[in-house]
């Protein structure tokens, strides 16, 4: 039988088609306002975490500032005319409607977009947050505009994970405070959701791993919420023990057949935890990207380091030189990894661990310092004493086998700092985690160069500095790759 | 009638009270008016007793950033342990004086050398020290090089050094100086050369 559109609506009356389009119209409109998702803004303090709507006025996204002030202390509001008044414990904001600033303590605050009252709420750009906030909490936010995330203060949960490809094969994901994501799942998909915790990006949004059944993982942000959206071959199903702290996705019954064969542990990019010794030199090839150098950023999230002023920190200048040092070495077709390229806090043995899981053939630290002159180069000053045991060196004098191409690399970095006329001097430190890398392993102390601080923000010197220590590690690169 | 030597006894007593108010308020003025000797914060430490020897002591230069020799005599006393610790506060006056080459915070101080054979040496600190200590990989290497150093070049035998404060094990000194493990004093040998010369 053959179907024609004259077929289909043959003796159907117009007026009926009408109310049918209209109809059809009408469904089609609220399946579209269904599908749009509210907004919200999640924030995270030591006080309390929670989530708020962002509204939408004039293509700005707005949210309550009473709102978002009330569970972080003692807040009152006062409406006289125009005027709205705020007072978070013993500081107080002036807002007026329709105005793009305001003032909080007697000085002025740009909002980014006009203060809007509607029903005596007070409503403020979600994009003037990240300075408004501080004035009131008098210290510092993060915030995540994209994603609509906020931070106070250094709160913050890391997360790592690793495969163990035992019979059946499980990805277990350890958290730094318990957790209690929403877990969805789909073919070949499953998805962590977490709106409630303060979940931080691993050093690499994409975490895989040496396993057929669970490939990889990535993590994101979105609409006030963190995701993390497991591949497998097999369905998963999630367990949460060691009281929320660890998430294990497993198997679903009968899946198991279907894992891999058993081989020996594959530890992600993204795993923290050293153990007590680590594999001198493992068969398996666990690091799903290697890259020729790591930079780390030393210090970060509520380790400051040396405090200069009261707006200059170390932790702020290291991160700048290592994204420049980044650059320069890609710029010389060398892979980097910049292990901290935000204001995150990130442990020392974490640090080793990436740099050693990622196998890299040299692994830089920045530190920066108001004492002395120009550049110094550390390697380690290896601690007292050896427990190595069989294949597994010891955490703490795992540096012993790379130290001489560790001297290598501090020789050539200083030839070339030296060309450029900054003065250096090479020496070994007691500074972890420089003892707990596998491979060659400086790190670079940037002083200014006379007694002029300012100089350490410098883009001007910041380049020389990066752009020497590239041209250094770039002239022995191959002697450093054949041992990597 | 009250008699006339009476008058002249009160009158005398009078005048004497008025010039002990006065010289009163005189002694205060010039109490205000001189140094605050509370602003001297080196702990009191009991006399040592005991024979003056010559040592010699690593004492760090923050201005070049070395490490430089320097001889001193100070008495020491026969056991072994209190030398060690009386080595180390005659370091530690240099570093809490006036024109200290390497200043070290109000109140550093040493609580304890401990010796335990075979070979190692514990160095307790007191908080002020790690507290109040300015953060730098060198600055803070120049102190650690600069007390292991001096112990071990004045007291043999020594092969490791642990560093605590206030008795408990302490991740850095002040943000950058690993002090979780124990010093291997042959590599800090070494390191000390290497903080001799001249940058």
């Amino acid at each position: 039988m053959r179907w024609t559109s004259s077929s289909s609506s043959a003796g159907v009356p117009p007026a009926l088609r009408w109310i049918a389009a209209a109809f059809l119209v009408f469904l089609a409109a609220l399946l579209l306002s269904a599908a749009a998702p509210e907004k919200h803004l999640s924030i995270y303090s030591t006080a309390a975490n929670y989530s708020l709507p962002i509204v939408q006025r004039g293509g700005r996204d707005y949210v309550g500032l009473l709102e978002v002030l009330d569970p972080l202390g003692t807040v009152s509001v006062k409406l006289e005319g125009p005027r709205w008044r705020i007072h978070y414990n013993n500081i107080l904001g002036e807002f007026v409607t329709s105005r793009t600033r305001a003032r909080v303590q007697g000085r002025d605050a740009d909002l980014s977009g006009a203060f809007l009252l509607e029903n005596g709420k007070g409503l403020v750009p979600v994009a003037s947050l990240a300075s408004l906030l501080p004035r009131f909490l008098g210290g510092p936010v993060t915030f995540h505009e994209d994603s609509g995330r906020l931070f106070v203060g250094s709160v913050s949960t890391h997360f790592t994970a690793s495969v163990a490809e035992d019979n059946p094969t499980q990805l277990v994901f350890h958290f730094t405070a318990p957790v209690n994501p929403s877990v969805a799942t789909e073919p070949g998909r499953v998805h962590l959701t977490f709106t409630r915790e303060p979940l931080t990006a691993p050093a690499s949004p994409t975490l895989t791993f040496n396993s057929k059944a669970i490939p990889s993982a990535t993590y994101s942000e979105s609409n006030g919420a963190a995701e993390i959206t497991v591949t497998s071959t097999i369905p998963l199903i999630a367990s949460f023990s060691n009281d929320g702290r660890t998430v294990t996705l497993g198997p679903a019954s009968g899946a198991a057949a279907q894992t891999t064969a058993k081989g020996p542990p594959a530890p992600s990019l993204a795993q923290s935890n050293p153990p007590a010794s680590s594999p001198a030199s493992s068969p398996s090839t666990t690091a799903p990207r290697r890259y020729f150098a790591v930079v780390d950023a030393s210090h970060g999230g509520n380790d400051p380091g040396e405090v200069f002023s009261n707006v200059l920190v170390e932790k702020d200048i290291t991160v700048a030189f290592a994204r420049r040092l980044r650059q320069e070495l890609e710029n010389r077709g060398i892979s980097t990894l910049v292990l901290r390229d935000s204001d995150a806090n990130l442990g020392i043995d974490e640090r080793a661990f990436f740099a050693n899981n990622t196998r890299a053939a040299v692994y830089v630290a920045f530190h920066a310092a108001s004492s002395g002159h120009g550049v110094r180069l550390y390697t380690a000053l290896l601690p007292y004493g050896s427990d190595d045991r069989g294949p597994f060196r010891s955490w703490t004098t795992a540096q012993a086998q790379s130290v001489s191409n560790s001297q290598a690399a501090v020789v050539s970095v200083a030839a070339e700092l030296k060309k450029q006329q900054v003065p250096v001097r090479t020496l070994s430190a007691p500074l972890r985690p420089l003892n707990n890398v596998l491979t060659a392993a400086i790190a670079v102390e940037i002083s200014p160069r006379d007694s002029d601080l300012s100089q350490l923000t410098s883009p001007e010197y910041q380049q020389l500095i990066a752009g020497a220590v590239a041209n250094g590690i770039a002239a022995i690169r191959d002697k450093l790759g054949a041992a990597q | 009638m009250i008699p006339r030597h009476l008058y002249i006894a009160v009158s005398v007593l009078l005048l004497a009270a008025l010039g002990m108010s006065v010289y009163a308020w005189h002694m205060r003025g010039r109490a205000a008016a001189s140094p605050v000797l509370s602003a001297d914060t080196r702990p009191v430490v009991p006399p040592v007793a005991g024979p003056t020897e010559q040592v010699t002591l690593f004492v760090a230069y923050d201005s070049p950033g070395v490490l430089n020799a320097q001889s001193a005599q100070i008495p020491l006393p026969s056991d072994r342990q209190q030398r060690a610790e009386e080595l180390l506060r005659a370091l530690f006056a240099l570093y809490l004086d006036k024109s200290s080459p390497h200043p070290l915070a109000p109140g550093a101080d040493i609580r304890s050398v401990y010796l335990v054979d075979p070979g190692l040496a514990v160095i307790d600190v007191n908080a002020a020290l790690a507290d109040g200590h300015r953060s730098g990989v060198l600055v803070e290497e120049l102190t650690v090089a600069s007390l292991i150093h001096t112990l071990s070049a004045n007291i043999p035998g020594i092969l490791k050094v642990k560093i605590l404060v206030e008795g408990k094990e302490r991740d850095t000194l002040a943000g950058h100086a690993d002090l979780t493990d124990f010093f291997d004093v042959s590599a800090v040998n070494q390191l000390t050369s290497q903080l001799q010369s001249a940058p």
